[in-house]
C-alpha cells in the first residue's frame, strides 16, 4: 500500500531547474541542504583539529580568516563563531530542510494522488527565501568583527547588547538573527502548503488514515513547523529589538559589561530561553519525525510485510509531537526556573520516552517473520533504528532533572544529541535518498559503494560517540574552545585524540556518498519504473 | 557493542570521587539509570541484530501479521511503568538541593561572576553584606565588585578570588553575575546552577571531604568561556575560622 504511488513515475520531470514543479523544488532543497552538510561538516573538523592541537600555526586558517587566525592560530572567537555556524547550518539548513524540503516535495504529492502541492508557487517562493536566509547566514561571518560567538542558541544578554560582549556580537550577530527570521519566515510559508497539501489534495475516497506513514509524518511535522516557527519568528524580532531599537526585553536592569554601565531594565533572559526552545524542541522532532516515516516505508517493503501496528504509529507520531510541545523546560533544569516547573517538565520528558519506545518495538514487530532484504536504504534504515535506540536511552538520563545537574552542557549532551538528531536524522536522510533516488535523477545509486558507505560510516558514528559520553562522565563542558585552563581536562586529551580521529575517519568516508551522488546521477542505472519491487 | 562494553570495563575516563551525600546519592540514581540503560541498549541491538540474521530473504513466504493489540499495550505499559518509577527514584536528587527545607546556621556567601572570572564575598563579623554600585567597580582597583564604601556594612567585606567552605558544614551560596549569563559547576558535588544577571539563585551544599576543587563556567559566554577557572577549597571548620579572621580587616 505504501508505494503505489512513488513508483508510478520515475524519470525527472523535463522542466527548467528554477520551475515550481514540486520535484524541481525538491532538488534545489537538495543541493541547498548538501551544500550545507557538506560546510557544516568541514568545519566540525576544524573545531575537532583545533581542540587537540590548540596551538597549531595552520597557513590556510589565516588566509581563510587573516582576522581570526592571524599567524594562523585560531583564536577562542573565531572557534566559537565556527561553533555557531556549524550547528546553525546542521539544524537548520540540513535537518530541517533535507527532510522536509526535499522529501515532502518530492514524494508527497504523488503519494496522495496530487499532480502538484497546494500552493506550487509559493512552495518554489519558500525555497527562494531560504536561500536567502542561507546567503545572509554566510555574510553574517564575513564581515567586519566576524561571526557571533553565542552558538546556534544565541543566549541573551551575551547576543543581546552588541559588540561589547565580544567580537562577532556586533554586526555578525544582527546579520545572524536577521537570518533566522528570514529562514522562519520561508518554513512557516512551506508548512502551511504541505498542511494545505495534505488536507486538500487527497485522491478522491482516500480517507487520513489510508494515507503512507510518510505522508502523516510530513503532514505531523508541518504542523510543528507552523506552530514553533510561529514562534521563534517574533521572538527573533524581538531580539533584534533589543539590539538595534533600545527595548529591553531579554536585558535585565543592573549590568554592566567591561566598562559600560547598560541601561537595560525589568527584561528577562529566561524569557528568550523559554520562546526559543519553545521553537527548539520541536525542532527536533521536525527533523526526525519524517525520518520516522520513511523508515516505517522502507521496513515494511524489504521485510515483504505489512507496517505493523500502523494506528499505533500514527497515534505514537501524534503523541510524540504533542508532548514535543510541552517538553521545553527540559534545556532549563539549571536555567534558574523554578524547581516545580523542572518536576513538571521532568515527568512529561519521560512521557515522551513512552510513545518512543512504541515505535521501536512496532519496527521491530514490522521486520519480525518478514523476508528481509539487506539492500542500501534497508540498511541505513537499520543504521537510524540502532543510533536512534542508543540516543533514546542516553536521553533516559538527561530527561531527569537530578542528572541533568551534572551533564547538561558536558559532551554527554554533546554526544546525545548528535546521535539523536544528528546521525540518527541523516541516516534516515540517506535512506531517504537510496530509496527514492530514482525520483530525483531517474537514476539509481550504485548499491556496492552505497553498502561500503553504510558500513564506514556507522562504524566512524558510533566510534565518535560512543567515546564522546565518558567525556560527559568527567564533567567536560562543551563549547570550550580548548581544554588547557583545567587541571581535571588534561587526562582527557588522548580521548579527545580519538574521538578527532575517529572524526576524520569518517568524514572521509563520506566521499563514498559523494562520489556515488555525483556517478550515479549522471551516469547510473536508468531506474525501471518499479524500481525496489522487482529487487 | 562490544566496544561499548569495553568502553565500560576500561572506562577511558570517569566521574571525580564524589564529596558530598548529595552527589553519593547523583551517583547511585546514576548507577541505577545506567544498568537499566545497558541492558535495554544491549538488548534491543541484540535483538535487532538476531532479527536480521534470523529473517534474511530465503525466498519462503513473509509472515502477515499486521498488529498485535495485546503484545502493543503490554510493551507501551512496561515502558511507562520502567521510566516513570526510575525518574520518582531520582527526583530526590533534584528536589533536595533546590526545595529541601532551609539549613539553618548556614555559611552565607556570594558568588560573582562576570566575563571572565569568579568573586567570592563574606558578609564578615557583622553578618551583612555592604551595598554595592555599579559606577564604583573597578578591577584594578580592588573593588571588583563595586562596594560602596559609604555604607558601612560593607566595610568588613571579605572579597577574595578563592572559594573558601568549611568541611560539614551547610553553605548557601548566592549566584549572581553582572553581565552575560554563566554558569557554577562544581564536578566533586554534581551540580550545575546557571549564574543570571538580574537574578539572586540560591546554591545549597555541604561538602564532607577537605581539598582542592575546580570551579568551572559550565554556559557559553564569551571569547574567555573556558578561562573562566576558579578553585573551591574545602577547609577543615578550624581552619576556616582561622582564614575569616585573618581576613577580617581591624
Amino acid at each position: 500500500m505504501e508505494e503505489h504511488a512513488d513508483s508510478a513515475i520515475t524519470a525527472p520531470p523535463r522542466v527548467p531547474w528554477y520551475s515550481s514543479d514540486h520535484r524541481a523544488v525538491a532538488r534545489l532543497y537538495f543541493f541547498l541542504a548538501l551544500m550545507a552538510v557538506l560546510t557544516g561538516q568541514l568545519l566540525s573538523l576544524i573545531m575537532r583539529f583545533h581542540l587537540v592541537h590548540p596551538q597549531a600555526k595552520v597557513g590556510w586558517f589565516e588566509s581563510l580568516w587573516p582576522i581570526g587566525a592571524q599567524g594562523g592560530v585560531m583564536t577562542p572567537e573565531l572557534y566559537l563563531s565556527i561553533l555557531t555556524l556549524h550547528g546553525t547550518l546542521m539544524v537548520f539548513f540540513v535537518l530541517t530542510t533535507a527532510p522536509m524540503g526535499t522529501f515532502a516535495n518530492l514524494v508527497l504529492p504523488q503519494q496522495l494522488g496530487a499532480a502538484h502541492m497546494a500552493y506550487p508557487r509559493l512552495n518554489a517562493l519558500s525555497f527562494w527565501i531560504i536561500a536567502a536566509s542561507f546567503l545572509v547566514l554566510i555574510a553574517s561571518f564575513v564581515g567586519p568583527g566576524g561571526g557571533p560567538l553565542s552558538g546556534w542558541t544565541a543566549y541573551p544578554p551575551l547576543s543581546a547588547i552588541g559588540a561589547i560582549t565580544g567580537p562577532g556580537e556586533g554586526l555578525g550577530q544582527t546579520l545572524w538573527l536577521v537570518s533566522i527570521a528570514i529562514f522562519c519566515l520561508g518554513s512557516l510559508l512551506s508548512s502551511i502548503n504541505i498542511i494545505a497539501t495534505v488536507i486538500d489534495r487527497r485522491a478522491p475516497g482516500m480517507r487520513l488514515m489510508e494515507m503512507p506513514l510518510t505522508c502523516w509524518n510530513w503532514f505531523v511535522t508541518a504542523i510543528l513547523g507552523l506552530l514553533s516557527f510561529s514562534v521563534l519568528l517574533p521572538a527573533g524580532l524581538l531580539l533584534l529589538m533589543d539590539r538595534l531599537a533600545g527595548t529591553s526585553f531579554f536585558v535585565p536592569g543592573g549590568m554592566r559589561v567591561g566598562d559600560e554601565i547598560i541601561k537595560g531594565s525589568g527584561g528577562s533572559p529566561l524569557l528568550w530561553q523559554h520562546l526559543f526552545w519553545f521553537f527548539g524542541h520541536p525542532e527536533v522532532y521536525m527533523a526526525i519525525l519524517p525520518g520516522f516515516g520513511v523508515v516505517s516505508v522502507i521496513f515494511s517493503v524489504f521485510s515483504k510485510k505489512p507496517v505493523f501496528g500502523y494506528r499505533a504509529m500514527v497515534a505514537s507520531t501524534i503523541a510524540i509531537a504533542f508532548l514535543g510541545m510541552l517538553v521545553w523546560g527540559h534545556h532549563m533544569f539549571i536555567s534558574g526556573l523554578n524547581p516545580y516547573s523542572s518536576i513538571a517538565f521532568a515527568v512529561l520528558t519521560l512521557a515522551i520516552a513512552v510513545p518512543s519506545s512504541v515505535k521501536t518495538f512496532n519496527w521491530i514487530a514490522t521486520l519480525w517473520g518478514g523476508q528481509i532484504e539487506l539492500t542500501s536504504p534497508m540498511l541505513y534504515a537499520l543504521g537510524f533504528l540502532s543510533l536512534f535506540v542508543t540516543g533514546g536511552l542516553s536521553g533516559i538520563v538527561v530527561g531527569q532533572p537530578g542528572l541533568d545537574q551534572y551533564f547538561h552542557d558536558t559532551y554527554f549532551v554533546v554526544a546525545h544529541f548528535h546521535i539523536i538528531m544528528g546521525a540518527a536524522g541523516i541516516f534516515t536522510i540517506f535512506a531517504a535518498t537510496a530509496y527514492w533516488f530514482p525520483l530525483l535523477f531517474g537514476r539509481m545509486m550504485n548499491e556496492t559503494l552505497a553498502k561500503w558507505h553504510f558500513y564506514l560510516t556507522f562504524i566512524g558514528v558510533y566510534a565518535i560517540f560512543l567515546p564522546m559520553h565518558f567525556a560527559g562522565f568527567a564533567g567536560n563542558p562543551r563549547r570550550y574552545p580548548d581544554f588547557t585552563t583545567f587541571d581535571f581536562l588534561a587526562p582527557l586529551m588522548p580521548l579527545h585524540r580519538a574521538i578527532t580521529h575517529a572524526a576524520y575517519f569518517t568524514a572521509v568516508v563520506q566521499l563514498l556518498f559523494l562520489v556515488n551522488l555525483a556517478w550515479s546521477a549522471i551516469r547510473g542505472k536508468i531506474a525501471p519504473p518499479d524500481p525496489w519491487r522487482g529487487l | 557493542m562490544v566496544a561499548s562494553i569495553v568502553l565500560f570495563v576500561a572506562p577511558p575516563a570517569w566521574f571525580p570521587t564524589p564529596i558530598s551525600a548529595l552527589a553519593s546519592s547523583f551517583d547511585s540514581q546514576f548507577h541505577r539509570t545506567l544498568w537499566l540503560t545497558a541492558v535495554g541498549f544491549l538488548g534491543i541491538q541484540i535483538l535487532l541484530i538476531y532479527v536480521v540474521l534470523r529473517y534474511r530473504n530465503r525466498g519462503q513466504a513473509p509472515a502477515t501479521f499486521a498488529g498485535n493489540q495485546r503484545l502493543e499495550i503490554l510493551w507501551t505499559s512496561l515502558a511507562a511503568l520502567l521510566y516513570f518509577s526510575l525518574a520518582l527514584m531520582g527526583m530526590p536528587v533534584f528536589t533536595v538541593p533546590h526545595l529541601g527545607p532551609e539549613p539553618p546556621g548556614a555559611e552565607i556567601i556570594e558568588v560573582n561572576a562576570h566575563q571572565f572570572a569568579w568573586n567570592f564575598r563574606y558578609p564578615g563579623p557583622d553578618g551583612k553584606f555592604g551595598r554595592t554600585r555599579l559606577d564604583l567597580i573597578s578591577d584594578a582597583g580592588g573593588n571588583p565588585l563595586g562596594i560602596d564604601p559609604a555604607d558601612p556594612a560593607g566595610k568588613d567585606d571579605i572579597v577574595v578570588s578563592t572559594l573558601r567552605v568549611p568541611e560539614g558544614r551547610d553553605v548557601v551560596l548566592t549566584l549572581k553575575s553582572r553581565d552575560v549569563i554563566h554558569d557554577f559547576f562544581v564536578r566533586e558535588l554534581r551540580v550545575k546552577q546557571d549564574v543570571v544577571p538580574g537574578m539572586d539563585i540560591p546554591y545549597r551544599f555541604r561538602a564532607d571531604r577537605t581539598g582542592a576543587f575546580e570551579i568551572a563556567c559550565a554556559e557559553l559566554c564569551g571569547l574567555g568561556h573556558s578561562q573562566m577557572r576558579a578553585v573551591m577549597l574545602v577547609l577543615p571548620a578550624a581552619d576556616y575560622e582561622r582564614w575569616k579572621n585573618t581576613q577580617t580587616p581591624q
